[in-house]
């Protein structure tokens, strides 16, 4: 009998229980009700009120022209940055794109200055040069002329895209390449038909005298470019100045050394033959 | 440790310095050259690289003739190639795609262009 009633208790705890939360969470809601009910009647009240009254929507019709107008404004300052940031990104797009040719330009120069000093073999030296004409100017038919001192002409030791025996001697002076040395300036000319070999008639349209202090060295004459490549840029200019300045020292320098080292050896010789 | 490695097979050292010094504006890039065909051959085929910028015209073996060696071997039938050379006729371009070579470039060439053929074919890797 107890124990049936405790079991009878404990499920009337458990309904009130249950009764007690069901209560509370009503109790939730109808606040929650009275709370909306109550915002509900305060934005019928302003809405009632706001329509009546005729200087509250001028008012309001105001500030919110006045609003415009200041968003415009702002919006027009903010339009003229953007314009004027614009205007300078492009110039910095524009400066860059400089830069980088400046840079491309300045790594060739670099390199081929670097080549033509790295050896103090004559005929390495004569390499370097032919590279360089190749591969940083993209000619296709050139020789590379030596100074005879003998007789002051001069003697092709060194060509591309056709053997050197094609190319003439040239006397002293005399010529597109001969005048070009005597004057010391590098010479350039547009020839009608122009891009053909010697033995096809054709003529030399540049020609880079190579100079060592006034004392002439050698030349280089090229006759035609690569078939991509359609002129010659201000990057060709600059190769040309190059050569005929740093490709002189580098090929005087390395005949000077050349002959200072038979030299060598022959005194060597001597010395040993007479200590012997 | 490079992310990348670029195989330079080019005769003329003026053209291997010049390409190193643009190709050194990648970053985490490491450059091997390769002097002929024949070196660049045993050089691709002893080591991984990701790129092979390959000229044509070489002594001991051509550029023509390592592509097509290159695209022989199994492991390196998509390893990017750019040709960089003299010949500019449409049918020496043709050749040279036709052999495998991605792209080809003639010279004499702009650093940039290189730079931006090797960060596009890099990116395939």
């Amino acid at each position: 009998m107890s124990d049936d009633r405790m079991e009878f208790e404990d499920r009337a705890e458990a309904v009130l229980s249950v009764f007690r939360r069901g209560a509370e969470f009503t109790k939730e809601i109808l606040e929650d009700n009275q709370r909306l009910r109550a915002e509900l009647n305060a934005v019928r009240s302003r809405h009632q009120n706001a329509a009546q009254d005729e200087g509250d929507w001028a008012k309001l019709r105001e500030e919110l022209c006045s609003r415009i107008d200041q968003l415009e404004s702002e919006r027009a300052t903010i339009r003229q940055h953007l314009q004027s940031v614009e205007s300078e990104n492009q110039q910095f797009a524009s400066r860059y794109v400089e830069i980088e040719e400046e840079n491309n330009n300045l790594a060739n120069l670099y390199v081929a200055s670097y080549q033509l000093h790295s050896t103090l073999d004559p005929s390495e030296a004569l390499k370097v040069i032919l590279e360089i004409v190749i591969n940083l100017i993209g000619a296709e038919i050139f020789c590379v002329y030596l100074h005879d001192p003998n007789d002051g002409g001069l003697r092709a030791v060194a060509s591309e895209g056709a053997p050197v025996s094609h190319f003439p001697t040239i006397p002293s002076g005399e010529g597109f390449v001969g005048q070009s040395l005597l004057d010391g300036e590098v010479a350039t000319r547009v020839l009608s038909g122009g891009g053909r070999g010697p033995v096809q008639g054709g003529e030399p349209t540049v020609s880079i005298p190579l100079r060592v202090d006034e004392r002439p060295i050698g030349a280089i004459a090229i006759y035609s470019l690569l078939q991509q490549k359609s002129g010659f840029s201000a990057l060709d200019q600059e190769l040309f100045t190059l050569l005929a300045g740093h490709a002189a020292t580098a090929l005087f320098a390395s005949q000077l050394y050349s002959q200072s080292e038979r030299k060598l050896s022959t005194i060597q010789g001597f010395i040993d033959l007479l200590t012997s | 440790m490079a992310n990348h490695r670029i195989l330079i097979v080019e005769d003329s050292p003026t053209m291997r310095q010049l390409l190193v010094f643009a190709l050194k504006r990648l970053k985490d890039v490491e450059v091997v050259e390769a002097q002929d065909g024949m070196d660049g051959l045993r050089k691709v085929t002893s080591d991984h690289f990701d790129l092979a910028l390959v000229d044509i015209n070489m002594p001991v073996m051509d550029g023509l003739k390592l592509i097509s060696l290159i695209r022989g071997e199994d492991n390196l039938k998509e390893m990017p190639i750019c040709v960089i050379t003299t010949e500019g006729a449409q049918e020496d371009r043709d050749r040279a795609l036709q052999l495998g070579a991605n792209e080809y470039l003639t010279k004499p060439i702009q650093a940039n262009n290189v730079l931006a053929v090797a960060k596009a074919l890099l990116k395939r890797t």
